[in-house]
């Protein structure tokens, strides 16, 4: 299959001075295409009954598995259960050595270096929700400084999220300045922007903000704290997946996607690939440019790895808590 | 990402090498004498030989059905009629696997639409019409209207056991008897259906199965003994039988050709617009009667939208109609993939320019690419005449005004599309639209309650809902 998004030019453009004021960035954002309730979510329904087989099936698990971004964010975290989920994301199957790495571990900013430690050398990068995760709700000062911190202590990826009271009060140009203002604070790091779609409340919010993410300089547009319910279905997954697509079409820049939050099986997995292969196309079936985040998913897909590759399902038993 | 083949099987399908005709009660050898053969379009492998009705068959049909209607069927109650009406609805839903692999081989349709569009659909049907029969008093139809009698029903190839429920429900909710003749391409689902019949022990003679081509169906058209022809098919065909009916008495439905208009204001939610036109055109390999097969589109978005329709249609999956995740099957005969590359040619002849994906046809079968036509005008024959094949003529506009004058300039008025987020606009539209179904930010929806028929060459008459049962019914005197 061949990467057809549409041509260059086509899809819309972002004016130049699309941020300048806050007027000039809701007249772009607001003069997008609107989304279709009805009509995305018949589409992710279809989507979702593709059967995804054999050679196919086990394909996709290993690449799920590259992209998933193991993740605790729990008030009691310990440095301790970081380390566990370090071992776990570089050797996912201690049985079995064929099973890929996944592509970070995710995790509060205080516990980023500890979780650099234990990572250095193995390829796994560390990811670490900074900006007053997961409400948000902080001065900017703040937000920056959590970011820097969480950089310096190792973090080569920054989940960071929206100010959603900014954005549902029409404040575009704060987040926008948010967005830009931490990405610049970022350095090196990637910029992984959370939308939380679950209070955005509207598919046409959701389709807004993507591009008000992209535009303000995220490397990933991601759906969701985890926090949130509901957090990361497939249309809202599928409308991201059209704005990176489409900002693709129009740049040539190449945004990525993050679903998070309720993504615990392997069948959720292969719909959210499937998703990806049909809407935004193959050129983003790759960890750099697609990621599953999630705490509960790698184990199904290595139960459903082995069932392939055995014919029989091992018990839960088999593969490590964290 | 390519996709492993994930085949339904065909082994919860036991096809026998021959078929009988179904008349009262029973399969039983037609006395023509004569047989066809139906074969899988997909691989022109032979299915089954099947009996040809000749003129005495449809007799001893017609005979059968008009005893039962003076018989069992026409004392009985509506709430024992309904029962019966249940107990087929429930063997459907029960052998809907088995039904749904059989429609697929048989017609060249993809297993997923025969599976989550056909056979729920067929379902639906006999259910909403069970529901109908003991309250026939209360349709608005009169105090206590009654059935017509015998009918002549006669389907075609596109939505088999669909358009046989659509015909059968509603003619036996109402207390009529029916002879109905399938298309001969595609009659292996009518006889599973009579073998249902028999399996919710249906009394002899009120459901009874004539197969053949067009001599079959023009004798049962023409049968004097029947009360109300029901015919779906081309508008030439139906031409046919409006004269044949003509002043005989009989009552007539007919559910003719389309050439739909789907038409995209500049305001619309693109990516979803996208979506309903490929449904509308690529539904069932766009074998549909209602497909929307005239894309107008407002030039202000015209070279938004059609990269991204071109894209989409990139990723249709075209092939083996078992696979689950095939979106296009097969064209349905020989015959109609002709018809198709003529008018595809005539299109491309005419000054419009054709293009379809870099998709690979099968080798063995009938196949067709999906195709989009640019640079289309009213005066072009693709615009004006139904292809009825996974090709789409688009067209621009500049206003609405100019929107619903093209989409009205056809001779036909099945159905339309209209696709704005502006609610006002869509109202102005539809009402102003002279199409049987007019469709708001979707496409080809369907639904037992929800009555389908035509304006103009499309024919005359509705089926479904509770204007559907007058078509089955006469006024109490």
């Amino acid at each position: 299959m061949t990467d057809t998004a549409p041509p260059p030019g086509t899809a819309a453009p972002s004016p130049p001075d699309a941020a300048a004021s806050n007027a000039a960035l809701r007249a772009f954002l607001h003069g997008l295409p609107g989304v279709d309730e009805v009509g995305v979510q018949a589409r992710a329904a279809d989507l979702a009954t593709r059967s995804i087989k054999t050679t196919a099936k086990a394909r996709a698990i290993d690449l799920a598995i590259r992209m998933v971004d193991l993740t605790t964010l729990e008030g009691a975290d310990t440095p301790g259960k970081v380390r566990a989920l370090c071992a776990k994301a570089v050797r996912p199957d201690p049985a079995d050595r064929s099973v890929p790495s996944v592509a970070a571990v995710c995790v509060y900013p205080d516990l980023a270096r500890t979780a650099a430690d234990a990572l250095a050398g193995s390829g796994v990068a560390v990811a670490s929700v900074a900006t007053a995760f997961p409400s948000g709700r902080a001065p900017l000062e703040a937000k920056l400084a959590d970011t820097r911190r969480a950089v310096a202590d190792g973090a080569a990826e920054i989940d960071m999220v929206i100010d959603r009271g900014a954005f549902l009060a029409g404040d575009y140009r704060a987040v926008h300045d948010q967005i830009t203002a931490v990405k610049e604070a970022c350095g090196p790091a990637h910029l992984k922007v959370i939308l939380e779609t679950g209070e955005l409340a509207t598919y046409d919010n959701v389709r807004r903000a993507s591009w008000l993410a992209i535009h303000a300089g995220a490397d990933f547009i991601k759906t969701s704290t985890g926090k949130v319910s509901p957090a990361a279905t497939l249309p809202v997954t599928l409308i991201m997946l059209e704005a990176v697509r489409d900002h693709h079409a129009a740049t040539g820049r190449r945004v990525g996607v993050k679903p998070a939050g309720g993504i615990r099986t392997t069948k959720d997995a292969l719909r959210n690939l499937v998703l990806v292969n049909e809407v935004a196309g193959p050129g983003w079936l790759d960890p750099a440019h697609f990621r599953l985040g999630a705490s509960s998913l790698l184990n199904d897909l290595l139960m459903q790895r082995t069932r392939l590759s055995t014919g029989s399902y091992p018990g839960p038993d088999y593969y490590t808590l964290d | 990402m390519e996709y492993a083949p994930a085949p339904e099987s065909r082994a919860v399908v036991s096809l026998r090498t021959s078929y009988e005709l179904f008349i009262d009660g029973e399969f039983t050898p037609a006395k023509s004498g004569e047989e066809l053969t139906t074969v899988n379009p997909a691989d022109e492998e032979p299915l089954a030989r099947v009996a040809v009705a000749g003129a005495a068959d449809i007799d001893r049909a017609v005979a059968a059905a008009r005893r039962a209607y003076e018989g069992a069927w026409g004392r009985m109650s509506g709430a024992e009629r309904g029962k019966y009406l249940f107990r087929i609805a429930r063997i459907i839903q029960e052998r809907s696997r088995e039904l749904a692999v059989l429609e697929s081989l048989d017609n060249g349709k993809p297993i997923k639409e025969t599976r989550d569009v056909d056979l729920p659909l067929v379902a639906a049907h006999f259910f909403y019409h069970a529901g109908w029969a003991d309250k026939l008093s209360h349709a608005g139809l009169g105090p206590a209207p009654r059935p017509l009698g015998v009918a002549a029903q006669v389907i075609p190839w596109n939505f088999p056991l669909l358009m046989l429920a659509w015909k059968i429900a509603p003619a036996l909710a109402t207390g009529n008897t029916v002879v109905l003749k399938p298309a001969e391409t595609t009659p292996l689902t009518a006889l599973a259906f009579a073998g249902i019949c028999q399996e919710a022990d249906l009394p002899p003679g009120v459901v009874n199965i004539v197969t053949g081509a067009g001599d079959t169906g023009r004798a049962l058209v023409a049968h004097p003994g029947t009360d109300k022809v029901a015919f779906t098919g081309s508008t030439e065909v139906g031409r046919e039988i409006a004269r044949a009916v003509a002043g005989t008495g009989k009552r007539l439905t007919l559910e003719l050709g389309g050439k739909g208009a789907n038409i995209v204001y500049d305001d619309a939610a693109l990516d979803q617009a996208v979506e309903g036109i490929v449904s509308g055109i690529f539904f069932n390999q766009g074998h549909v009667c209602c497909a929307g097969s005239r894309l107008l589109v407002q030039e202000s978005v015209a070279d938004e939208l059609l990269p991204r329709l071109r894209a989409r249609i990139e990723r249709l999956r075209l092939g083996d109609p078992l696979d689950k995740n095939t979106d296009i099957g097969a064209i349905n005969s020989a015959a109609q993939l002709d018809r198709i590359r003529e008018l595809a040619r005539a299109g491309a002849d005419e000054g419009a320019e054709s293009w379809s994906p870099a998709c690979r046809l099968p080798e063995r079968g009938y196949w067709f690419p999906p195709t989009v036509l640019t640079g289309v005008t009213q005066a072009h024959r693709v615009a004006r005449e139904e292809i009825f094949g996974p090709v789409l003529s688009v067209l621009t506009f500049r206003t609405p005004e100019e929107a619903v004058a093209k989409a009205n300039n056809t001779p036909y008025g099945l159905s339309a599309g209209v696709w704005t987020e502006k609610g006002s606009r869509m109202l102005w539209t539809a009402e102003r639209l002279r199409a049987g179904v007019v469709w708001s930010n979707t496409f080809n929806k369907f639904d037992p309650a929800s009555p389908f028929g035509g304006y103009k060459e499309s024919g005359y008459g509705r089926e479904g809902g509770r204007h559907g049962l007058e078509a089955y019914l006469v006024h109490a005197a």
